[in-house]
């Protein structure tokens, strides 16, 4: 590689958050004009590395130079000045302001001209979006669109990007990638945040790897593999081979017809759903984000009305509250994008957290703390979660031990159906295969799984059997041996509809617990949903 | 008749509205500030002393209008603005609780205020008072359009222009569009580089100055100097607070709430009711203000919600 000027040279960078050692002696060289990835499992401390260079945190150790000088950087606005732009996980935009008014805010100078200047910006680079628009009324990608136009209206001269693509569909992903080609070619420094290794292949031109909040080493990406990276990455040569546990599958476990159901604004969620799910069987869904997952999930376990039948071993559960439907063996964890959203209270400890699904057990008014700490540190030893105690408030975990627990409390009340959504989204692959392993041990014993992933190379290999959603709508379910990942690619588009193709014949059990006449009187019965 | 209903209702209404601007103000800075009826009492106190500063320094002859006037309401909005300090270095720099602090100092102001007054000369107000009362001399030969529109003191028109500035300032200006990040996303403001401290710290502390007026213009305009530690300001503190809501957080609607809180606080005058009824009439705002709530969280808006970091403390490195 031909000599470069540093824009940016970290030098023994070290961060700790409550005794929690996130970033530890950190080196690190960033040239102009080029696409570095940082690659490193998560809780590896990539995003507070990236949060000094952005001025949210501040560094407790060591120095920042850039291009060439000592850098003090101790606003977000400092940041600036430097020309650091930053796009984080989780966007910073004010959901009621428009698209315009969230990319001036803060700017110093005159603005008069700024909405001509903000469209030239999206011209040269190809967006296309609503300046008008509302935060609240736009997609993910059109949301994400809107940081990376603020920081480029900004003038920076180098961007982080935190794990951008792992809201986005893959078109949305090739789109993202063209940009960031089209801003090295302007000169400008990009430092892409990641733990997916064909990104990391595909987009940039070094990677460099962080193991556990220190700095392993720099690559030329052209000179290395994605073996190589996820050895330096996890330290110990990893089996990428994801195993499917082929086991007899039992008779229909939970049975679900004719599911309609309604998104927070009354339109349709998913409209006139049926699949079933078998004991030692995993049914994935596959589907791009926002096509009614959450909200099947969310009907199946009570927490949203709806219109159909659903049953478990052929008895309706219409209209049980959720706790009845927990109580009968029913469970869902589903990992939100903030994945703090749902499921966890943040502030509570490890144990707390264990209790808010354990406390009914306890006889008498006082809650048993013994045992459920005594659980607690179970968890933590069969998962391998890293924390300084049992009473760490959970938000100050990394995202994958966060979800360790969350998987392994749902697990741990032995469900006979588990409803998981995304349960390794942003997980790196070590935590990823921790779950995978967790859910085979399920299916071993007879559980019936919904899996709902983004991953189509996980649901293929992993799953027994695939729906797959689009806008709501079954576009068919097929058995993982007998497809291919464009078939599915086809299928989650609408392009191809197998449920039109051969009506009636998808989603219904041929050896269902009811009869069709007892499923004609389900259906007539109009059981009140429960609020 | 009627006309002087309506006059009324402007009259009594501007109590509320010179504490729903200013309470408004903080809000859209992210605060939840429940110490407004602390902050109007210690307005009330401050202007009366403003008050005696002017006949200390004037002596007690002729009143030169303009002077009395710029007095008190400077020393009012200091004594206000100096419980919106101490609020805000609970809160912004202390990161202590909003609630907590704003009833804290609820409870402060309305009883700093009735022992400091308690041992004041109230006389001199009633006399103040006349000159504060009037603005314009003419309006007696408009007949009904004069009493409308001229018949207040200058406080009122103060108030509404304050409502019109407020509302201009946040909805065209860059500064306000600043300010309403702030209290929206703090985060998101932060990121851009503004200074999240600074927006919280002035608006709380113009927000407070302008709801003290609500106390200064109770004592000596509204109740013509003649009631002031027997005063029940705390309570026009906490419709100050319900019209922020029944505003839906916009002053221009705000004007108009005021107006119908004052007339709903007098229309038993005008009724010739008993004690009992005036107790119910006396909860007619705050069920208008439940109802408005009702409504909006049926209706779902976006535009008519509170700031979404209402209430929330920021700090840069929480995670």
């Amino acid at each position: 590689m031909e000599e470069k000027r540093i824009v940016i040279e970290l030098k023994n960078i070290s961060k700790s958050f409550k005794g929690i050692q996130a970033n530890k002696n950190i080196n690190l060289k960033l040239y102009e004009g080029e696409i570095l990835s940082i690659l490193g499992e998560n809780g590896s401390g990539k995003t507070t590395l990236m949060n000094m260079l952005s001025g949210i945190y501040q560094p407790e150790e060591g120095e920042i130079f850039i291009n060439g000088e000592l850098a003090n950087i101790h606003s977000p606005k400092d940041s600036f000045d430097y020309g650091i732009g930053m796009v984080h996980q989780h966007f910073k935009l004010v959901d009621v302001f428009s698209a315009y008014e969230n990319i001036v805010l803060g700017i110093k100078g005159n603005i008069r001209n700024a909405y001509g200047e903000i469209q030239n910006i999206c011209d040269k680079y190809g967006f296309e979006l609503d300046l008008k628009k509302r935060i609240h009324e736009m997609s993910v990608s059109e949301k994400q669109t809107v940081e990376i136009v603020k920081v480029l209206y900004r003038n920076a001269k180098i961007l982080i990007l935190d794990e951008p693509t792992a809201v986005l569909t893959p078109q949305e992903i090739d789109k993202l990638f063209n940009v960031m080609r089209k801003m090295r070619e302007d000169n400008k420094s990009i430092i892409i945040i990641t733990h997916k290794l064909n990104e990391v292949m595909a987009i940039s031109d070094r990677v460099s790897i962080l193991r556990k909040g220190e700095y392993i080493t720099s690559l030329n990406t052209k000179d290395t593999n994605p073996k190589e990276l996820t050895e330096y990455m996890v330290g110990k040569k990893v089996d990428l081979k994801l195993e499917r546990l082929r086991i007899q599958a039992t008779a229909p476990t939970l049975e679900i017809r004719g599911l309609h159901v309604l998104k927070d604004d009354k339109t349709v969620a998913i409209d006139d759903l049926d699949f079933y799910l078998r004991g030692g069987q995993i049914l994935g869904v596959a589907g791009i984000a926002g096509c009614g997952q959450k909200e099947m999930c969310e009907a199946i376990v009570g927490l949203r009305n709806y219109e159909g039948s659903i049953t478990h071993f052929g008895k309706s559960i219409k209209g049980y509250s959720p706790e009845k439907i927990k109580e009968i063996g029913i469970s869902m964890s589903f990992i939100p994008e903030d994945r703090l959203g749902l499921g966890l209270a943040p502030n509570l400890s490890i144990t707390d957290n264990l209790l808010l699904k354990t406390y009914r057990q306890n006889k008498g008014p006082f809650v048993d703390r013994k045992s459920a700490r005594d659980y607690a540190n179970d968890l933590i030893e069969r998962y391998g979660v890293v924390t300084p105690s049992t009473e760490t408030p959970v938000k100050n975990l990394s995202g994958g031990n966060i979800q360790k627990i969350l998987v392994g409390r749902e697990i741990g009340l032995k469900p006979n159906v588990i409803i998981t959504a995304y349960p390794v989204r942003g997980l790196d692959i070590n935590s990823s295969y921790m779950i995978y392993d967790i859910l085979n041990e399920e299916k071993a014993k007879n559980t019936a799984i919904l899996f709902i992933g983004e991953d189509l190379d996980v649901l293929m290999t992993f799953c027994d059997k695939i729906m797959v959603l689009c806008h709501g709508k079954n576009m068919g379910i097929v058995h993982t041996k007998n497809t291919n990942k464009e078939e599915i690619g086809l299928m989650m588009t609408g392009a191809k509809n197998l449920t039109e193709e051969k009506p009636g014949k998808f989603g219904i059990a041929e050896d269902s617990n009811l009869s069709s006449k007892e499923w004609e009187e389900l259906k007539k019965e109009d059981v009140t949903p429960n609020e | 008749m009627f006309a002087s209903f309506l006059t009324g209702a402007v009259a009594m209404g501007v109590v509320y509205l010179f504490g729903c601007i200013g309470e408004t103000l903080i809000e859209k800075a992210g605060n939840l500030n429940l110490g407004i009826p602390g902050i109007m009492s210690l307005g009330a106190l401050g202007g009366a002393i403003g008050v005696n500063l002017y006949f200390a320094i004037f002596g007690t002859g002729d009143i030169i209008g303009i002077f009395l006037m710029i007095i008190a309401i400077i020393m009012s909005g200091l004594f206000a603005a100096l419980g919106g300090l101490l609020y805000a270095f609970l809160t912004v720099t202390l990161q202590a609780n909003q609630n907590v602090t704003g009833l804290v100092l609820t409870t402060f102001g309305v009883g700093f205020m009735k022992f400091i007054g308690s041992s004041m000369d109230q006389s001199l107000l009633t006399r103040a008072s006349r000159s504060i009362k009037t603005l314009f001399t003419f309006y007696e030969d408009l007949g009904v359009f004069g009493q409308l529109f001229f018949s207040y003191g200058f406080l009122v028109y103060l108030a509404f222009i304050l409502a019109i500035t407020l509302h201009f300032v946040l909805k065209k200006t860059k500064v306000g569009l600043f300010l309403r990040s702030v209290g929206e996303s703090p985060q998101t403001a932060d990121a851009q580089g503004i200074n999240v401290t600074v927006y919280k710290y002035s608006a709380i502390l113009i927000g407070s100055a302008i709801a003290g007026l609500g106390g200064l213009y109770y004592v000596m305009d509204r109740s013509g100097g003649t009631t002031f530690v027997e005063a029940n300001i705390e309570a026009f503190g906490w419709l100050s607070v319900a019209l922020v809501i029944f505003s839906m957080w916009k002053p221009t609607i705000g004007m108009v709430g005021s107006i119908i809180f004052g007339g709903l606080t007098i229309l038993p005058n005008y009724l010739g009711i008993s004690n009992v009824q005036l107790k119910l009439f006396a909860m007619l705002p705050y069920i208008f203000t439940v109802i408005v709530l009702i409504v909006t969280s049926i209706l779902d808006a976006k535009t008519s919600k509170p700031p979404q970091g209402l209430g929330i403390n920021y700090f840069r490195e929480e995670r």
